[in-house]
């Protein structure tokens, strides 16, 4: 086993509402698949509103990729196409049968067939949309040979997961999942896990990989800040992710030669009344989760965590990556002088408040944004938490003159947006900072093609 | 407090688009999110935001600067009684200094918000915070007898060349209130510098000139005001600047918050003592052979620019390589200046306003060996 990898920098958010680990069931009839939940993805429909679909049937393909599929979780019958502003294709709804009828994919062990194999298997069943790579966080390329692939095993986001917890008796499928995974690199599979945290045999035994342990706070569970602490992303390099719930179902697709969507979530933060797991398919509807379990008011719906997760509305439906859904309180009030109040009951990472004092104390925060956005500033802030040898400052100026040489000599490739939420957290500017780099990197993904 | 939301709220369609004061909106949008903090909310990206702000971080700096406030307005009243020897209580010399510096700070504010209004409104932006420290700055960085016009032109003219023609707070290149400082300097010498500014209502017959400008014209040995005079700033200079206890007073509120990069104010003191040091060592003129090292750092201007002005977060260097040595070379220019050039008794100003411009200069090179090191690494898994 390696040592230790100490994160220092980062900054631990404590909020109200971490979910109780008990788990309820959620058997909604209303399904959507988010053709926006996939970076780069030109969706072009397989099916039409009345079309009978089962668990792993083709919904859409990607155009420009038409051998990504993307499947529908359940099975039943798609109800709504809903478009956006130029056409543009928000969501397709399906409402489920409850007949629970898969497509057969054909059993298989994952050691016993070749990267060609494990690959076709996981195009046709829609699961190769959960193996995202870096840079630029799109599918992965089915003809690339990443250089690794990395699984992160915890989480440190705030009302972030317990996968020690959602991993319970799956580790017959996780490992299968693990094994398919091995053969799609000629590099390693790192699994990077908590050094004390994690504690599930699951993942501490699991084989065919490289175990990393780390310590430290958010954002040390990031992919970003793991890959740049063991093998940063150099020019021209590419490495793999995927999400240990997405592990899990290609596991299963391989045993029992089906596309599972089922998930276990976590629905927390301060407005939800019973914060717990609940287990339902990918893409289900948030309502009748929610609906007698949040306070009253008016609320933020986050499929995701509070830092990087999307705005969904309380009707809404989780998105593709996400391990949970957060109910914040809604920040639309006025503050009279608040910025010279001492506002205990708001959290900072500056000292020029005071939650410093006090920090095992869980917060309540709201959506506000707690001032005016300005230019930036206050220098040197950044740096604090953001564990990785690249300045974000000038690589953030960078990306905001589009000036490619620059950004890649400061190491854009290494980063995601979601590596800049702390920063964009603690930004005395109010600037939208993880936009500003996704938005950077679509510009720079196109460029480069 | 909902009074006065509900009538804010009653003037502002009249300001906002398509109302009649529509050109008074910057204006108006300034002291209601000086009175509110407003009700935005995040849209995406991290849906939860820190509690700091722009105003929150500034108003700290003001605070930071109040003990040197405090102490050089009482020391306006001290001077003047020491001048014309009647020895006064602590309350009438503070009474007095009251009387010089209100202005100061009255027109200060008054002219440079006043400016930032105007751009603000032409520009459509929100008003930016920054001048909350600017004009505080200088009242503080004058000597107590600066006419109050000038002030208005000075102040004027930082905030317009300064900083405006940049692009406003966080855009500008060189520090305002140091802009506001130089353009005194040097449009009116006569009333920067010599024994007779520093004094307010000085009797003729009392040498008004401060320690520096003493040892600038000084032939052979001087008599060096005590260490005690010195750090606690019983003498005459610009109306902030002389107690070096008051100002790290200041110092400790803004490494305590965070707000000023200890970085910065740790390597300008460092580079003026060893530089100082340095001239002690070599000999030559009367600073060289006399004036011990730490004189320097509460002499003057030195400690006030080193905690308020090198500090300054747009101007100085932004990475924390570049904040050292950025720091350093403003105390070894200060004390070179204060030195060796025979026609400015005080290094600091300028030294800050050279560094202010070489800031980028210097991260540049530092960026570079982050560059490089990446393309170092690159370059070994290709081989």
């Amino acid at each position: 086993m390696s040592e230790i990898i100490k994160i220092k920098k980062g900054l631990r958010i404590k909020l109200q509402g971490e979910a109780d680990k008990t788990v309820s069931e959620l058997s909604s009839k209303k399904y959507a698949l988010k053709p926006t939940d996939f970076i780069g993805v030109f969706p072009k429909l397989t099916v039409k509103e009345g079309d009978k679909v089962k668990a792993g049937s083709p919904v859409f393909f990607d155009k420009y990729r038409d051998n990504i599929l993307f499947t529908s979780p359940v099975s039943g019958t798609i109800t709504e196409i809903k478009r956006g502003a130029k056409r543009v294709l928000l969501e397709i709804k399906i409402e489920a049968d409850g007949a629970n009828e898969y497509v057969d994919f054909g059993k298989a062990i994952p050691a016993s067939l070749n990267k060609e194999a494990i690959t076709e298997k996981l195009l046709q069943s829609g699961l190769w949309a959960s193996i995202r790579q870096r840079p630029y966080s799109t599918i992965a390329n089915p003809e690339h040979s990443p250089k690794a692939i990395f699984i992160s095993g915890f989480d440190t986001n705030p009302l972030g997961v317990d996968f020690d917890f959602i991993l319970h008796g799956k580790g017959e499928t996780f490992q299968a999942g693990l094994d398919a995974l091995a053969k799609l690199t000629t590099g390693k599979v790192h699994l990077n896990l908590h050094a004390q945290d994690t504690q599930t045999k699951v993942l501490l035994n699991a084989r065919n990989v490289q175990i990393n342990k780390f310590e430290g706070k958010h954002p040390v569970s990031l992919i970003g800040t793991q890959i740049a602490s063991i093998d940063p992303i150099n020019k021209g390099e590419i490495v793999w992710t995927v999400n240990v719930q997405d592990v899990v179902a290609i596991g299963n697709l391989f045993l029992h030669g089906k596309y599972e969507a089922e998930r276990i979530y976590a629905l927390a933060g301060s407005e939800v009344l019973k914060p717990h797991y609940f287990k339902a398919k990918n893409g289900v509807c948030i309502q009748d989760m929610v609906s007698n379990n949040v306070t009253e008011g008016k609320l933020r719906y986050i499929s995701g965590n509070p830092l990087t997760g999307e705005k969904i509305e309380s009707n809404g439906y989780i998105g593709f990556y996400s391990n949970q859904v957060s109910v914040l309180p809604e920040g639309d009030q006025y503050q009279f002088i608040g910025w010279i109040m001492p506002n205990l009951h708001k959290f900072s990472f500056y000292r020029s408040l005071f939650s410093w004092l006090t920090p095992n104390k869980s917060y309540k925060l709201d959506t506000n944004l707690n001032g005016g956005e300005r230019a930036f500033v206050m220098t040197g802030q950044f740096e604090k938490v953001f564990p990785f040898d690249i300045y974000p400052m000038q690589l953030i100026k960078a990306i905001m003159s589009r000036d490619i040489d620059l950004m890649e000599n400061l190491g854009i490739y290494e980063v995601d947006a979601e590596d800049f939420a702390l920063i964009e957290f603690i930004s005395t500017s109010k600037i939208e900072i993880q936009s500003i780099v996704s938005e950077g990197l679509e510009y720079l993904r196109k460029e480069m093609s | 407090m909902k009074a006065l939301r509900n009538y804010i709220d009653k003037i502002k369609p009249h300001v906002e688009k398509g109302g009649k004061f529509h050109y008074l909106h910057s204006t108006f949008e300034a002291f209601e999110t000086f009175l509110f903090v407003p009700k935005t909310v995040t849209k995406k990206g991290s849906h939860i935001r820190d509690a700091i702000d722009l105003k929150r971080t500034m108003f700290m700096v003001v605070i930071a600067l109040i003990p040197a406030l405090l102490f050089g307005t009482w020391n306006v009243g001290y001077q003047h009684n020491l001048s014309i020897g009647e020895s006064a209580d602590i309350i009438t010399n503070f009474m007095y200094g009251l009387w010089y510096v209100i202005p100061l700070i009255v027109v200060s504010y008054v002219v440079g918000l006043g400016t930032e209004f105007v751009f603000a409104q032409l520009r459509g932006h929100e008003v930016n915070e920054g001048f909350l420290v600017s004009g505080f700055l200088i009242p503080l960085i004058v000597p107590v007898t600066t006419p109050l016009w000038m002030v208005a032109i000075a102040t004027f003219f930082a905030v317009v060349i300064g900083k405006e023609v940049f692009g406003g707070t966080g855009m500008n290149i060189m520090n305002p209130a140091l802009i506001a400082r130089a353009f005194l300097f040097f449009a009116y010498p006569s009333n920067m510098s010599g024994d007779k500014v520093w004094i307010a209502e000085k009797a003729d017959a009392f040498s008004g000139a401060t320690p520096l400008g003493q040892l600038m014209t000084a032939t052979d040995k001087v008599d060096l005001p005590s260490v005690s005079d010195a750090f606690f700033g019983f003498l005459p200079g610009s109306v902030g600047e002389t107690s070096t206890l008051a100002i790290l007073i200041g110092a400790v509120i803004l490494l305590y918050t965070g707000i000023a990069n200890w970085r910065v104010m740790f390597s300008v003191f460092l580079g003026g003592y060893l530089m100082g040091f340095l001239f002690n060592q070599v000999g030559g003129n009367v600073y060289m052979n006399d004036v011990p090292a730490y004189y320097h750092l509460i002499l003057g201007g030195f400690a006030f620019g080193a905690v308020f002005m090198a500090t300054d977060p747009v101007t100085a260097a932004q990475t924390n390589t570049g904040k050292y040595i950025y720091g350093f070379l403003i105390g070894v220019m200060a004390v070179l200046i204060r030195v060796l050039n025979p026609a400015y008794p005080e290094g600091m100003m300028l030294a800050i306003l050279l560094l202010n411009v070489f800031a980028s200069l210097i991260d540049h090179y530092v960026v570079q060996a982050n560059i490089k090191r990446r393309l170092k690494r690159a370059k070994q898994i290709a081989a």
